[in-house]
């Protein structure tokens, strides 16, 4: 292998830090074109109540304040987004439905002038009855959250993932579920009669999440001459464009979207946000209007769906699974948002990577008066892998098998498909198993409660993506990707492979990403970049060194035959390599001219079969819990990301590690707490995250490389099927330590207290 | 109310640049930096102090720039993630960070610079935990944090060698 080969698989630095780390590096939120208004949102005080008045005559005398837009303005567009159910209003429309919900904006010339018109605007409310929670929004007699039905969007890729309603759905009469799904296989009654041993656990709680992705949502908007421009902390800047193309009846050619850096991500920036607030500023005042979230703000935007999860197991009397039931009911908020697609993943994903041959699952996606839930890292799966895997460990007590032992028993072999009909499961869980042992066993000490879990995630999401690489004269490279450098790395990835694909050094490929006038990329998110737009890139760099090839061939009037592509060039017959640079200059007859290479992936050949690949979540702990407080140590943290290949092993190491902090984070401290209409600690003091003295005392982050990905050089996803199990296997070692069963995370001291005490898991 | 009961005009040196602009009373010294100065390498997060991710040197000394007034730099010396660098060439704790990854998103990285500096000014050889204390008020969402301690230790070990603290 020469040099440039060396480019994948070794831990090249990321060229994103180096402007990031002099203040250099530019987000969504460093951007302000000259001219930019800005913009302050009124938000509702009442969690469920009609709009009777909004007086904003005293707002608009406000020095400064250029306008207040509020829903009546905004009829002749369409006023809603939401990319599988548009059922989000822009601006509170009649009613509201949570606290937090944006009932005006106030445009000004500067943002303290935004901020005294916002709290000059006066709404009044006449309260309908809050449904703060599932039980509630499920009750008989509940008042409907969304008295219409908003016909689903018509990508059919959102059906394939069974998130978009079903005809039923459509037809049936109004209720606060927002969607439901229910998979199922073999004769489940069957199995739990013949049992050996049934076990059951429930409801688990899953609690309600906040990312924090520290650059809180913010975007700018330039709406003129018939064309909207946006650049915004988005994930997915193409699906943006699509709300927005709908609300002003754009075609998708007059929409632009561009996502810089973003300031995390983390799955909570994907979909639209508050573009269309921003764009529906500019749109009516005609200047650039920029809007920026607080952080409260920005819990009141997104949140992860919490879930109640009940769990049913059948055994043999050897361990061997033989049936499974589960109930989920996720609380989404107020708005749809991606929660349909959450709830799917979370029914598809919670049995677990096991061999169940009879299974039954069913899945609620609830709309209540609290803040929309959309993504979060890990997108349904730690939902259900708490009650899952902790259900597992009940039995595994109740077999007399140790953890990993009853795993060994019923992990899925390469290749085993773990939902009927997709495709088998690409990576050796047991080899995993066997490393997590290794090193969970060889630094446990007396007072270790170790805990495991497994998780498996049909991820990928559509296969959708393009990608463009072009040649330049000089010899350098550019390469356009649509995928999103939120922190993960793919900006250096991306350019990893195209050094790889081409043959050229590191130094001399550029990339540029997410902007809708640069090439189609359908999500950055469920893990896909590396694979799918990778897959896509590869392709674009055959295209070009094809396009080289015959170029050489006319240039040098010989047969294409003649002409081999080597790394950085081609050769023409036996004599010395010819550059891509001299090629492209020689053909166009000037030193200018560029080639462009074209890679397009979609739901064929490698990518046919769903999910493009399967992303495993592989962890282990080991804590010391204090007896007097209920205080959790993590004395290890063990992972295994099984990665198939790792283009950068130590991004993949980081990776893996922030997503276990995170899912530590929801595990031990992370909780948002509704006391009624309104969030309790909607803050980052009260909210607390992870910190750097919580950090495991033992860190190992095992990578896993057996090349049996479909990506490029048996790639696959990673940087969230570690956050997957945390929770999960956190629960199981808490169970260990204390003899008793968790029912909820976080595991907060006094819970843990509790549990130990033989008290209720909380004080009220 | 007058111009004057509004605001006032501030002399501060920023990154051992002097500079008198006018600012509002209401404005904070990251506002100052980022909107006046143009300064957006000073991020703002949480606003509660609690993040650590607007960081700066004031005279020396950490202070969170989302709640210290702009008019409160009259006469001081304010050190941001922008002064760090020289030319071309990395500040050790800058260099060390890349090295050991130990930043992704990147948007918090800004604060742990300058409270790393400020610790590495009072203790030129910190032990992990003495690390792990200081910068405890600073939050990273990305990395786990253990790539960070690396980095500070990295850094101070480069640092003491070349007698650069």
């Amino acid at each position: 292998m020469s040099e440039q080969r060396s480019h994948v698989g070794s831990p090249v630095l990321r060229r994103d830090l180096f402007a990031k780390v002099t203040g250099s590096a530019k987000y969504t939120v460093d951007i302000t074109p000259s001219g930019t208004l800005h913009a302050k949102v009124v938000r509702s005080s009442h969690a469920h109540a009609r709009i009777t008045r909004i007086n904003r005559e005293q707002a608009l005398r406000t020095p400064g304040v250029v306008a207040v837009v509020i829903a009546e303005d905004l009829k002749d567009l369409f006023s809603r987004f939401g990319h599988i159910v548009p059922d989000h209003c822009i601006l509170a429309t009649g009613k509201v439905r949570y606290y937090g919900e944006p009932v005006a904006l106030v445009v000004a010339e500067t943002l303290f002038a935004a901020e005294d018109g916002a709290a000059a605007v006066e709404v009044e409310y006449e309260d309908l009855v809050a449904l703060m929670n599932p039980a509630e929004a499920l009750a008989q007699d509940a008042p409907l959250i969304h008295e219409e039905f908003y016909r689903a969007a018509t990508d059919e890729s959102f059906a394939a993932m069974a998130a978009a309603p079903t005809p039923e759905e459509e037809a049936g009469e109004r209720d606060n579920v927002a969607h439901t799904v229910e998979i199922g296989w073999g004769d489940v009654d069957a199995a739990f009669a013949d049992a050996h041993l049934v076990v059951e656990d429930g409801p688990v709680h899953y609690p309600m999440l906040y990312a924090y992705a520290m650059e809180p949502y913010n975007a700018v908007a330039d709406f003129h001459d018939g064309q909207l421009s946006v650049v915004s902390t988005a994930q997915h800047p193409f699906m943006v464009r699509t709300d927005l193309a709908r609300i002003f009846d754009l075609p998708l050619s007059r929409v632009r979207v561009e996502a810089p850096y973003l300031g995390g991500g983390y799955g909570s920036k994907s979909y639209t946000k508050v573009e269309p607030l921003a764009a529906v500023g500019s749109w009516a005042t005609g200047r650039p209007v920029k809007l920026v979230l607080d952080v409260e703000e920005a819990i009141y935007t997104t949140r992860a769906d919490s879930a109640d999860v009940t769990v049913r197991s059948a055994f043999d009397a050897d361990g061997t699974i033989i049936a499974r039931e589960f109930d989920l009911v996720l609380d989404s908020g107020a708005y749809a948002d991606n929660s349909p697609l959450v709830l799917a993943k979370a029914v598809n994903r919670c049995f677990g990577p096991y061999r169940v041959p009879n299974v039954r699952a069913r899945g609620r996606s609830v709309y209540t008066n609290t803040s929309p839930a959309s993504s979060y890292r890990g997108f349904g799966a730690p939902q259900g892998a708490l009650a899952g895997e902790l259900n597992l460990e009940r039995a595994a007590r109740e077999l007399g098998l140790d953890s990993f032992e009853i795993r060994r028993r019923n992990l899925v072999r390469p290749g085993e498909e773990i939902l009927p009909g997709k495709r088998g499961i690409d990576a050796d869980l047991l080899a995993d198993l066997e490393m997590l042992s290794d090193s969970l066993n060889s630094h446990a000490s007396a007072d270790s409660a170790i805990g495991i879990g497994f998780t498996a995630s049909d991820a990928g999401a559509f296969p959708v993506s393009t990608a463009q690489v072009r040649l330049q004269v000089d010899g350098s490279v550019l390469v356009l990707s649509g995928s999103t450098e939120m922190g993960q790395g793919s900006e250096s990835a991306l350019a990893q492979i195209a050094a790889h694909e081409l043959g050229v050094p590191l130094e001399s490929v550029s990339i540029a990403q997410s902007d809708t006038i640069g090439p189609y990329e359908r999500t950055t998110g469920a893990s896909r970049t590396t694979t799918l737009a990778g897959l896509a890139l590869q392709r674009a760099c055959t295209d070009a060194k094809q396009k080289v090839a015959e170029m050489a061939a006319e240039v040098f009037g010989v047969p294409a035959t003649d002409i081999e592509s080597i790394e950085g060039g081609v050769r023409v017959g036996d004599k010395s390599p010819v550059g891509f640079g001299e090629v492209i200059s020689r053909w166009f007859g000037a030193a200018a001219g560029e080639v462009t290479g074209v890679g397009l992936l979609r739901r064929d050949g490698v990518t046919k079969k769903m999910p493009p690949f399967w992303e495993v979540g592989v962890v282990g702990v080991d804590l010391a819990i204090d007896p007097d407080t209920g205080v959790i140590r993590v004395q290890q943290l063990a992972t295994v990301a099984d990665v198939g290949f790792a283009i950068n092993p130590r991004a993949v190491e980081g990776q893996d590690l922030g997503a276990a902090t995170q899912g530590l984070g929801g595990a031990l401290f992370e909780e948002l707490v509704y006391d009624g209409p309104q969030l309790t600690n909607p803050n980052i003091v009260e909210y607390r995250v992870p910190r750097m003295q919580d950090l495991p005392e033992r860190i190992d982050t095992m990578i896993a490389a057996r090349g049996d990905g479909v990506g490029p050089y048996g790639a696959k996803g990673a940087g969230e099927g570690t956050l997957n199990p945390i929770a999960a296997a956190v629960a199981g070692a808490v169970a260990k330590a204390t003899g008793k069963w968790p029912t909820r995370v976080p595991l907060t001291p006094e819970r843990v207290w509790r549990l130990m005490n033989d008290l209720p898991e909380d004080g009220d | 109310m007058s111009e004057q009961e509004l605001g006032r005009t501030v002399t501060t040196t920023v990154n051992g640049t002097e500079v008198s602009r006018y600012v509002l009373n209401r404005s904070t010294l990251a506002q100052f930096l980022r909107d006046d100065l143009g300064l957006t390498g000073t991020k703002l997060s949480c606003e509660l102090q609690v993040c650590g991710v607007c960081s700066v040197l004031v005279d020396r000394s950490p202070v969170s720039a989302c709640t210290y007034l702009a008019v409160d730099v009259d006469g001081r010396q304010v050190e941001t993630v922008e002064g760090l660098a020289q030319g071309d060439s990395l500040h050790p704790l800058q260099q060390a960070f890349v090295e050991e990854f130990a930043l992704q998103c990147g948007f918090c990285t800004s604060g742990f610079l300058m409270m790393s500096v400020a610790l590495l000014r009072k203790n030129p050889d910190p032990s992990e935990e003495q690390i792990k204390e200081y910068l405890d008020g600073n939050i990273c969402r990305c990395t786990g944090y253990a790539p960070i301690v690396e980095a500070v230790q990295l850094a101070a070990s480069r640092m003491r060698e070349e007698g650069n603290v």
